[in-house]
């Protein structure tokens, strides 16, 4: 049956060539230039974002239960840069004045700031978990950093929820508790596994939930009405202080999450596939982890749960410009920014003066998508 | 043909005798035991139990076996995306645990078993990512860093070398399973690896593209000496492209040797528990397998 051969020594794979490849022409990356994130397009493009973002607020700031002319609003604006305050004049100038500077102009940027953290932690997550229907929300840690103020407001944190100093840690605590119930139970051997650690998310979500019903039904009417508003997502307009306090802390939470851009790359490949490529999988992760818990602490306990933004904004704005996170994270980041800052005037003003909680704007306007996403794109799906 | 590849170093008959020392094995697996971990550890069977096998400098090794064998867990022990409980790995002389992911990924390229890509980047982009572990120290920790020109060049002709250059704007989410293999392989080419790691590289491919794929592994191997470990299903494929076959059944190592060694009736009789027909492939002369069919002819 068998063939002689003449000897058994390896033979050359040469001897095996089908056919002989072309030379290919010297590589200069021109191909491979085109086709990426180039410094150009990701300033071009971010300052776009930025100018949308600038004109945004201008038109937010406008708008409320009395328009601001857009002049007077520009000057009022102005000369309160250029510090000459004692030019007051006029109780109506006054006034204008100081809706705008007291009232709209701190809510416009809380509702900036808190847009940009939920955009960019829905990113990460969506990167680090291979799902692009992933955001705080789903893996528990936004409901646990509500029951944890929730729980605040119960041991008497004050009648107003926002002007606390005690709430926002309550929700920081009861995130990082969520995040390590997550992290615990989904770390069954030396690593990490991805899909355990969603189901795991889930569960926890319910079980937060439950509780945060149990303990808005034992409150006091007055308090709980307040609470139910809270849970669905409302801005207030802060103190200029209590803005520089959530300003400083977010922005120190996403500088630390931005230089995650370039793992965050890798991983979304997945992770067998990252840690060949040298990545600190398990580090990367942890990092990525507990700042998402710090920030969405923070964002839940000043506006509590505002939802759909994580996961639209990234997605719409992947679609949009591609899936590199060097630029995916930033624009994501100002088109949250810009997103929330609009879908709260229309909170403030849809039936002025009362107002709508604005997750419930970002809820109808996010629900249908995320519909048409499973409906539709399911291929896109993990 | 023959004659434009004899004049080119590594060419002849010794694949990796061009004037090279080779001072160790790429790999040297001792008595490697491997099981998953669960809650109850004392019932997890081995999946890799007692294995044992160097694989030289510029060689194409193919680990084949039926499913279930423990190819694809020994593969990720060869990456050290999985730890072994007992025995040991050495990459070029040196103890694989012993080495960072980052320094074995300048090394080790691996293209794991296609799995659909969720997010669009282009094809590019995922090349390029290939230059990841290559990419400059600095105290911005994993890196923003700008792709340099000398990655843009490596990643366009590993995107040429696998035939891919001309999808570099297409998402990888709208790729057919071949080209998205194509592209896997050339992510992996872009990390210039020694070794390369191929987890059923040609799976998803047409005829044509299983042909280049294998005459691309074989040219970089005589080119530029590199090592390929590849799992293979293809009995005829790992057959005609690869020096020596490693047949795994059971975690367990059953023949290691050249195709002739392990392509043989018996061997494969009992360990995939069907009849086959071997004889010579009409113009390489290497074993050929084939289904019996449904006439039985007088097959032993």
């Amino acid at each position: 049956m068998k063939l002689p051969l003449a000897t058994g020594s390896p033979r050359s794979c040469a001897d095996r060539l089908s056919h002989k490849q072309g030379s290919a022409p010297p590589a200069h990356g021109n191909v491979v230039q085109g086709a990426i994130l180039t410094r150009s397009r990701l300033i071009l493009i971010l300052g776009l974002l930025s100018l949308t973002a600038v004109i945004v607020s201008l038109v937010c700031l406008h708008f409320g239960a009395q328009p601001i002319a857009y002049g007077e609003m520009l000057r009022v604006l102005m000369g309160a840069i250029t510090v000459d305050q004692a030019e007051a004049d006029g109780g109506s100038a006054d006034i204008t004045r100081t809706i705008l500077l007291q009232i709209r102009l701190p809510r416009v940027l809380l509702g900036f700031l808190v847009g940009c953290s939920l955009a960019s932690v829905g990113v990460v997550l969506q990167a680090l978990l291979r799902n692009p229907l992933a955001d705080p929300y789903v893996l528990g840690v936004s409901s646990g950093a509500a029951l944890g103020a929730a729980v605040g407001v119960l041991c008497g944190a004050g009648t107003t929820f926002l002007a606390e100093a005690a709430l926002p840690a309550c929700g920081f605590a009861g995130g990082i508790v969520a995040l390590v119930i997550v992290y615990r139970m989904a770390t069954n051997s030396e690593r990490l596994p991805i899909h355990s650690l969603l189901l795991t998310g889930v569960i926890l979500n319910a079980i937060f939930s439950a509780l945060i019903m149990f303990i808005t039904s034992i409150l006091d009417p007055n308090r709980s009405y307040g609470m139910m508003a809270w849970l669905m997502g409302t801005l207030t307009s802060p103190t200029y202080s209590g803005l520089v306090g959530v300003l400083v802390y977010l922005s120190i939470s996403l500088i630390l999450l931005f230089r995650q851009v370039r793992a965050l790359n890798i991983l979304a490949l997945g992770e067998d596939a990252a840690r060949s490529l040298g990545v600190d999988t398990e580090r990367a992760k942890r990092s990525i982890f507990i700042l998402t818990a710090l920030v969405t602490g923070a964002v839940v306990s000043v506006s509590g749960m505002i939802g759909f933004i994580g996961m639209v904004v990234p997605h719409a704005v992947r679609l949009a410009i591609g899936a590199d996170h060097r630029l995916l994270l930033p624009a994501s980041a100002l088109v949250g920014g810009t997103f929330l800052m609009g879908a709260d005037t229309i909170a403030r003003t849809l039936i002025a003066p009362t107002e709508v909680p604005v997750g419930i704007i970002t809820a109808l306007a996010g629900g249908p998508f995320f519909v048409y996403l499973l409906l539709w794109r399911k291929d896109r799906l993990a | 043909m023959r004659g434009v590849q004899e004049s080119q170093p590594g060419g002849g008959n010794e694949p990796c005798a061009s004037g090279l020392v080779r001072p160790c094995d790429a790999y040297e697996v001792h008595s490697l035991r491997f099981r998953y971990q669960s809650t109850d550890s004392s019932s997890s069977p081995w999946i890799l139990d007692d294995v044992s096998f160097q694989v030289s400098q510029g060689e194409v090794l193919g680990i084949v076996g039926p499913n279930g064998s423990g190819k694809t867990s020994l593969l990720k022990l060869l990456a050290r995306l999985a730890s072994p409980q007992q025995g040991g790995i050495t990459l070029f002389g040196r103890d694989l645990t012993a080495m960072g992911q980052d320094e074995i990924a300048r090394l080790v390229g691996v293209v794991p078993q296609d799995t659909p890509q969720l997010f669009p980047f282009t094809v590019a982009e995922t090349v390029l990512m290939g230059r990841f572990p290559h990419r400059p120290r600095n105290r911005w920790g994993s890196g923003f860093g700008w792709e340099s020109g000398e990655d843009m060049a490596i990643t366009e002709d590993a995107m040429r070398t696998m035939d891919v250059a001309h999808l570099a704007q297409r998402a990888v989410t709208d790729l057919s399973g071949g080209e998205r293999q194509r592209t896997m392989i050339a992510r992996a080419l872009a990390q210039t690896p020694n070794v390369l790691l191929l987890d059923e590289p040609t799976a998803f491919l047409d005829l044509q593209h299983q042909v280049e794929i294998g005459s691309v592994l074989c040219r970089l191997k005589d080119e530029r000496g590199l090592t390929v470990v590849l799992i293979s299903h293809d009995l005829n494929l790992v057959s005609q492209y690869c020096d020596r076959l490693l047949l795994l059944a059971e975690g367990q190592v059953v023949r290691l040797g050249t195709p002739d060694d392990v392509i043989e009736p018996l061997v494969l009789e009992q360990v995939y528990r069907c009849q086959v027909l071997i004889d010579r492939h009409p113009t390489s002369g290497v074993p050929r397998v084939t289904l019996p069919g449904r006439q039985s002819t007088g097959n032993k």
